[in-house]
């Protein structure tokens, strides 16, 4: 009998810039060291390859890491916040998939190592959230 | 939706001026993208209806516009698009039921409201310019008339107010003293649907 893989909560980065969302990808699993056991994909640039926000990319980034534990979307600016929005508004994305109100690259060590934990969404949704709380000075 | 991608086709570097002292310089060409897939896309589907060609055209620009003009304007043709419905025709007042739920779809999405220097401040005007004319028995055509100049004269409106929305927010004073560029292409947008319609098409 093989084992069951419980699924988790899989991650996708919207950034304007291609290197900056693969590059945060990266470095989460890097941080996380399990981080590998989270499904995270990066979505980032516009449709023809420059800054900006690709829509069907996003789609595909969240269908390609929806274990069934939930989808979190965790975006930069502008066109990549409202693109998701206008996604799950108009029902586009994996069901139970949630934009992240999260600092970018913070919030996304946050909602992996909670992730890779096994937390359910909400709670890997609320570590994300508490990154903001992280004061600097 | 075809006069609409001939409009940015005129207009798309005129756009992307306005959008360089305040934005990214990229909202003439991101609109272009955006308005040759849908021409594209009607060609190739060719829905029937004024519903479908707005879902259609909708979904269009939010993938394939890259910024934020696009989940905006894809917002809010869809909502008017899926209020229309399947109908093959729709009369004034429809479409000016429609299109409010479309923008205030966007109003919603951006989280802005009328005076934050967005394509709100053109868009809000001329519809109530279209609700009013077609109160007072304007028909449609001349209605959507009045619309276009509202939405120029709120287009026009924008130059003097400071941002709080999108990239042009971070430069505070700075932003005043230009044109929003999306409220400049919601009044060529609104302009081609009143040119459409008072050309019959």
């Amino acid at each position: 009998m093989s084992e069951q893989k419980e699924p988790r909560v899989g991650l996708v980065l919207v950034s304007h810039s291609s290197q900056v969302a693969a590059a945060v990808a990266q470095m989460v699993s890097g941080l996380v060291g399990t981080g590998g056991s989270v499904p995270v994909a990066a979505a980032g640039g516009a449709p023809d390859g420059g800054l900006g926000t690709d829509a069907d990319a996003i789609r595909e980034a969240a269908l390609s890491v929806d274990e069934g534990a939930g989808v979190l979307l965790l975006a930069d600016l502008g066109s990549a916040v409202l693109t998701v929005r206008a996604l799950l508004a108009e029902d586009e994305l994996p069901k139970d998939s949630e934009l992240l109100d999260a600092p970018f690259v913070e919030g996304a060590v946050a909602a992996v190592v909670s992730a890779s934990a096994g937390a359910d969404r909400a709670a890997v949704a609320a570590a994300a959230r508490d990154a903001y709380e992280y004061r600097k000075v | 939706m075809n006069a609409a991608a001939d409009a940015v086709d005129r207009e798309a570097d005129r756009l992307t001026e306005l959008d360089s002292p305040i934005g990214d310089a990229d909202h003439g060409t991101n609109l272009r993208r955006g308005f040759t897939a849908v021409r594209q896309g009607l060609r190739d589907d060719q829905p029937s209806g004024p519903g479908p060609v707005l879902l259609l055209s909708g979904r269009l620009l939010v993938s394939k516009v890259g910024g934020a003009s696009g989940p905006l304007y894809g917002t809010l043709l869809r909502r008017a698009g899926k209020a229309l419905g399947d109908e093959s025709a729709a009369d004034g007042r429809q479409v000016a039921a429609a299109l409010r739920i479309g923008v205030e779809a966007v109003a919603q999405l951006g989280g802005a409201v009328e005076g934050d220097k967005t394509m709100l401040d053109a868009l809000f005007p001329a519809l109530t310019a279209l609700e009013e004319a077609l109160e007072s028995g304007e028909d449609l055509a001349d209605a959507l008339a009045a619309a276009g100049r509202a939405a120029a004269e709120g287009a026009a409106a924008t130059v003097p107010l400071r941002a709080r929305r999108g990239r042009a927010s971070y430069l505070g004073e700075r932003s005043v003293g230009h044109e929003d560029p999306g409220a400049a292409s919601s009044v060529l947008l609104v302009t081609a649907l009143a040119e459409a319609v008072g050309a019959g098409e």
